[in-house]
Parts: structure tokens; C-alpha cells; sequence
């Protein structure tokens, strides 16, 4: 099994034109073997882009096709509009990878969801999407880095990482449930700890990879979680630790995060937590590859 | 991108926000000048973005013109914690009967706006956080809601603001956090926020931090820009459009992803070295970028050793690597160079580099024995 997607998810491109990203990586997905059902463009209601009929709302995609996913990489200041037109339409699973959205966009975005649209998850924004190995592919992770038949379900919140933690894994054999990239801007729609608790629930994942970074405490929350709820191995490896000091926000900061944010309490919360904490993505792999072939 | 004092002063007052009355400075006469209008006794403050700045002696109290020029004078020029003093702002000085503390961030775990408020608000409001975390009252805001003036009104109640300050205040945290949401900030805060002898409540300072993300609707934006780059190798890259934070150590680091360019500087301390930057290129990993990047990292006269790690995804390798050898055909690099290119079509991208490699362009097929490499042209442990 896979969580969130599978060969049944039907994908509408929001904002799709000849010249678009979501036309350009729509495609790649559709070559993936990612079912994309339909576009969306206000001006191209009735056209037909690449074998894709368009349609003017969200809405009238899902109504016509059956669409219950939706793929969004518009530019910022029209993204926050789009995610709510889709949780509007009644799409269950939408994936933003747009970057650069305001944080008061986004926050009143996802808060609009949480009130307004409680059945719709956000994935993202700003983040790489999500692979289910050969079932669906959404967003810009390439699929030939991904292998398909588990038994790892992967979860990140860096894009790059998240390609290298495929590879390692891949490389040496061991394929993936589903592959989450979840993003690294402040307000992400869907958590470590989502993630972590479908792949609990997903018979199919036997193993979890957890790529986190440093800042907030996302990694810290989530290893509290992994304490008293995750049963399956758990592999993390967060980066940062030698990383400049981040700037520091007035008081607010200080007062809010205390110690919190610093890669290395993020090491120790996991570890704590009974994960076990790779020094670099490469040990990180090796480290998940022993687990597996110890599961048999 | 973080604001002077006298730059989220002006801010505020855009939204209504009271502060004393003030004006900026870049000389002693400019300094005295400002200091009648503002009427004596004044404030004469550094502009800085470092804290501490008050016992560096950055902020100092001047009741006439003789002691406005010499504080003025001996403040532009200090160097305080490496941040040397170009700008003042002279304010008229307030008598303070009460210190507050004011602030709205988002918080990313409630995954919505928190304001924080505190009736002991001074210098030492991160020890009141820590030894007396009751004494700030804490309000979570849901965006979808805003913050309406009874909530307000009911907030300085509960942080025991006091009763003659609690309207002012009320009205002034409304203005806040629309300063703070329809301004886009990632912070606003006063601290102190005051009352004084006469009852009236107002801002003394300013800590604003603007979301660069929100830059494309504010174009009173514009007049912060350029102002705050200490460091000669940050600018050159501000100029190319790169996402570069200069260090100390000798291996410089080309990465794409900001995750990635994070995990390449760790693996690299992990072999006893130390990188010179961090550099993310993102996503479009072309020849114009590549060699911006090399020519800004060249320019680093503590480099020794370029340490190059791109994991193609949309990034095709073979494009990557075309864009090394265009580069290098541009820029004139003093420092051997190490590749590790792996993802979406590495092999090509081998291929294309594979007659071209030197004692000064060396590839690796792992980020580990990339690192390796690099520390050890770099002279080993740094």
C-alpha cells in the first residue's frame, strides 16, 4: 500500500497553459503513469492542452472527471487563492509546491482549511511533492530515483534530501511505500507527524525515514509522537549542524523556541525517542538498509 | 530581512502606532539639528542590528546642544560587536513611569499568530521568560479571526497592564497586528513598550522583521533594501542573485537545495574540514548561475578547495555539468575543484565531464568521498 496516493488518484493541474510548470511537470507525472485528469486556466475553459481537457474552476474539473487530487504551481501571490479554490471544490488531497508564499498567506490559508474544508489535506507548500512508487508520482521528484515495493516510507522536510535519501536507498536495493516531501516553509499542510502516523497504519511500510532540519521544532514534536505512537524502525538524519547561525528574532524568539530549533536537540529529542540518528544522509541510508534486511 | 530601530519606527507610525517624536542622523550637525526639532532632553541612539548596543555605550541622554554634539560624536564611527555606527536616531526622551513588552510572531507549531504580552517589559524580558513565564500573557490568533479590540481589551487585562494604561494599549496592539499581518512581518516588537508620568502609552523601540517572501506587494519596500551587507563576499553574491552566507573555514561549498547545501557543510566539518560559505544555486543549476557562483566563492582569498554537490531532480545533470565547463571557460578559478553530480541523468553528465578532468577538476561519485577530497586539497584540518 502507499498512503495518500495510489493508482486510483485521479490529479487537476491548477493554472495550466502551453508555457506553465504545472504544465511542464504535469507531464513528467503523466509520464510517470500518474493519472492527470484535468488542468484548470480562468481563459482556457473547453481547450485541450496535451491531451489534457482544461476547464475554468476546480470544480468543474472534479465534477467532469472525477479529479480527487489537485496539483498546484502557480506563482506566489495567486497560490494561496488556488489551495482554497481546491479544498472549496471538495479535492481530499492537494499538493502545493509553489515557493515563496507570504507566511500570513499561508497561515491564513491552512487556517481556512482547518475550519472550512476539514476533509481536504495540504501538502506543502514548497515542497517537492509526493511519490508513491509506481502508482503516482505529484511534484518534481524524478521518478527514476524511486523504486517501487517498499518496504520504506519516507518522509522530508528538505526537497534535495529528499532525492538524496531516495537514491541512497534505491541504489542499495530497497524500495519505497511512499516517498513525502513536506516542505520547510513555516505553515506546512500536512507534518512530520501526519506522516508518521499513516505510515504506522500502512501495513505495507515497514520502516521510516525521517529527514528533518534545523529550525522550529517540527523534529521534536515528531519525536515525541515516534515515542508514543510509531511501533516501526524509525532513521533520521537532520541537517544543519554546522550551519550559521540563524538569525535571531528579537525577543520573540528566544522566548518561544528556548532551546528548541538547534540540529543537535533535535539528535538528541530522537534519539531519545528510541530513533536511530544518522550523522549524514549516506549513514542514514546504510543505516535503514540494515534494518531492512534485518526485517528479512 | 530585519529593520533598523529608526526604520521600524517609521513603519509603525504608518500604521498608527505612537512613538516619540524622532528623527535620523548621519553627522554631529545633522545630530544637533534633529535634536532641537525633537526638543531637549533627547535620546541619541546607534543604528545597529545587533543587540547590546546600550552597554557598548551606543545610547546615551543629552539635556543640551554641547552634550548632543559630543554624544553624537563619539557614537557615529563606534564599533559595536563588529557593526560600526553610520546613522542615529534622536528622539525626545521619555520619562518612563512603567516598561512593557509587546510582540506578534507566528508560532509554527500552533500554526497560528501568537502575541505575547507582559507587564515587566525592559532588558530583561527573556529572564522574566524564563524565571516568571506567567508574568506574559500569551494570545493565540487565528488568522481567519484577526484580532478584534474586546479580545484586545481582554488581553491587557489578563497581563495586569496597568488600568490607566489598558485602552491605549488595547487600541495600540490592534494597530500592532495589523502592522504586524496586513504588513507583513515575520515580528513586531516593542520592547519597552511604555506608559508614562502623563498616562500615555507608546512605543520606545522597534524590532521589525519583514517576510522577504511578501516583497512583490510592498513597494515602500524598496527604501530598506541595500542597507544591511557587512560582508564584501555577501554583497558580490546579493549582486549575482545567490543565496550565499559567508564563513570562516577554507572548503568552498556549491550545493542545490538549501537542505542539501546545509548537509554538504556538515559532511564536510565530518571530515575535519571547514567550509568557506554557504551557497544554495536551487533549482536551475545553469551556466550563468554556476559561474556566478564560482566567481563569487573565487573571490574568497581563505578558499583552498571548491567542493561542488549537486543532486539533479528537475536539475538534469548533463546540464549541470555542461554548465561547469562553460563556466570555467568564463572564470579563471584559483582552486582545484570537486564534483559529485548524481540524480536525473548523472551518467550523461559523467560522460560530458570525463575528458576534462584534471588534478584541478576532480569527480567523486559520492557526497562522503567528495568531502574527503575536498578537505584534503583544502590541507587537511582547518
Amino acid at each position: 500500500m502507499s498512503i495518500f496516493v495510489d493508482e486510483n488518484t485521479k490529479v487537476v493541474v491548477q493554472g495550466i497553459s502551453p508555457t506553465s510548470q504545472g504544465l511542464y511537470h504535469g507531464l513528467r507525472n503523466r509520464a510517470y503513469g500518474t493519472q492527470v485528469v484535468a488542468g484548470t486556466n480562468p481563459n482556457r475553459g473547453g481547450e485541450e492542452i496535451e491531451g489534457i481537457p482544461v476547464f475554468t474552476t476546480v470544480a468543474e474539473a472534479v465534477e467532469a472527471t472525477g479529479a480527487n487530487a489537485s496539483f498546484i504551481s502557480v506563482p506566489p501571490k495567486f497560490a494561496a487563492d488556488a489551495i482554497v479554490e481546491a479544498a472549496a471544490a471538495g479535492v481530499p488531497f492537494v499538493v502545493c509546491i509553489t515557493e515563496g508564499i507570504p507566511a500570513s498567506d499561508e497561515a491564513l490559508a491552512y487556517n481556512r482549511l482547518v475550519r472550512e474544508f476539514p476533509g481536504t489535506r495540504l501538502l506543502g507548500p514548497n515542497c517537492p511533492g509526493i511519490i508513491s512508487p509506481g502508482k503516482c508520482n505529484i511534484g518534481i521528484t524524478s521518478g527514476d530515483i524511486a523504486m517501487p515495493g517498499g518496504p520504506v516510507g519516507i518522509v522530508s522536510r528538505s526537497g534535495t534530501l529528499t532525492y538524496q535519501a531516495l537514491h541512497e536507498l534505491s541504489q542499495q536495493g530497497v524500495g519505497q511505500t511512499t516517498c513525502v516531501g513536506i516542505g520547510g516553509d513555516p505553515v506546512p499542510g500536512t507534518s512530520f507527524i501526519d506522516c508518521l502516523a499513516a505510515f504506522e497504519a500502512d501495513p505495507d511500510t515497514r520502516a521510516i525515514m525521517m529527514i528533518g532540519e534545523i529550525g522550529g521544532s517540527a523534529e521534536e514534536e515528531a519525536a515525541e509522537f515516534i515515542a508514543s505512537s510509531v511501533t516501526k524502525p524509525v532513521v533520521s538524519y537532520v541537517a544543519g549542524v554546522t550551519a550559521p547561525p540563524g538569525r535571531k528574532m528579537g525577543h520573540a524568539g528566544a522566548i518561544i523556541s528556548g532551546s528548541k530549533g538547534t540540529a543537535q536537540a533535535k539528535m538528541e529529542a530522537l534519539t531519545s525517542a528510541g530513533v536511530t540518528v544518522a550523522q549524514n544522509p549516506t549513514e542514514a541510508g546504510e543505516a535503514m538498509v540494515d534494518i531492512v534486511r534485518k526485517l528479512g | 530581512m530585519d529593520l533598523f530601530e529608526y526604520q521600524g519606527k517609521q513603519y509603525f507610525a504608518r500604521f498608527g502606532i505612537p512613538i516619540s517624536k524622532g528623527g535620523v542622523a548621519d553627522t554631529v550637525d545633522q545630530a544637533v539639528a534633529q535634536a532641537e526639532e525633537s526638543g531637549y532632553p533627547v535620546v541619541i541612539k546607534a543604528q545597529v542590528k545587533v543587540g547590546g548596543r546600550g552597554k557598548a555605550g551606543g545610547v546615551k541622554l543629552a539635556d543640551n546642544v554641547d552634550e548632543a554634539r559630543m554624544h553624537a560624536g563619539n557614537i557615529l564611527g563606534l564599533d559595536i560587536k563588529g557593526h560600526v555606527v553610520k546613522r542615529l536616531w534622536v528622539e525626545h526622551a521619555s520619562d518612563i513611569a512603567k516598561e512593557y513588552y509587546a510582540s506578534f510572531t507566528l508560532d509554527r507549531s500552533a500554526k497560528k499568530h501568537l502575541g505575547m504580552l507582559s507587564a515587566e517589559g525592559g532588558v530583561e524580558i527573556e529572564e522574566v521568560a524564563v524565571t516568571n513565564p506567567d508574568a506574559i500573557a500569551l494570545i493565540h490568533i487565528d488568522p481567519v479571526d484577526g484580532l478584534s479590540l474586546e479580545v484586545a481589551q481582554e488581553w491587557v487585562a489578563r497581563a495586569n497592564l496597568d488600568e490607566e494604561a489598558r485602552e491605549q494599549a488595547a487600541e495600540l496592539l490592534v494597530k500592532l497586528y495589523a502592522c504586524y499581518t496586513e504588513g507583513d512581518c515575520d515580528l513586531a516588537e516593542i520592547n519597552p513598550l511604555i506608559l508614562t508620568p502623563e498616562g500615555k502609552v507608546h512605543a520606545l523601540d522597534a524590532k521589525v522583521t519583514l517576510d522577504a517572501n511578501a516583497e512583490y506587494r510592498h513597494p515602500e519596500w524598496d527604501e530598506f533594501a541595500g542597507s544591511d551587507v557587512e560582508d564584501e563576499r555577501e554583497a558580490m553574491a546579493k549582486e549575482r542573485g545567490l543565496n550565499y552566507i559567508g564563513l570562516s573555514g577554507s572548503v568552498g561549498i556549491i550545493a542545490n537545495g538549501a537542505g542539501l547545501a546545509m548537509s554538504t557543510l556538515d559532511v564536510v566539518n565530518q571530515c575535519g574540514g571547514s567550509a568557506a560559505n554557504f551557497l544554495d544555486i536551487g533549482g536551475g543549476a545553469n551556466a550563468d548561475v554556476m559561474a556566478a557562483a564560482l566567481e563569487v566563492i573565487n573571490s574568497d582569498p581563505a578558499v583552498k578547495s571548491i567542493f561542488v554537490n549537486i543532486f539533479g531532480g528537475i536539475t538534469r545533470v548533463d546540464e549541470v555539468a555542461k554548465g561547469v565547463l562553460e563556466a570555467l571557460s568564463r572564470v579563471d578559478i584559483t582552486s582545484p575543484i570537486v564534483l559529485r553530480l548524481d540524480g536525473t541523468n548523472a551518467v550523461a553528465g559523467r560522460e560530458i565531464l570525463a575528458s576534462h578532468l584534471s588534478d584541478r577538476l576532480v569527480a567523486e561519485p559520492t557526497m562522503l568521498d567528495a568531502a574527503r577530497k575536498a578537505v584534503a586539497l583544502a590541507g587537511g584540518q582547518s
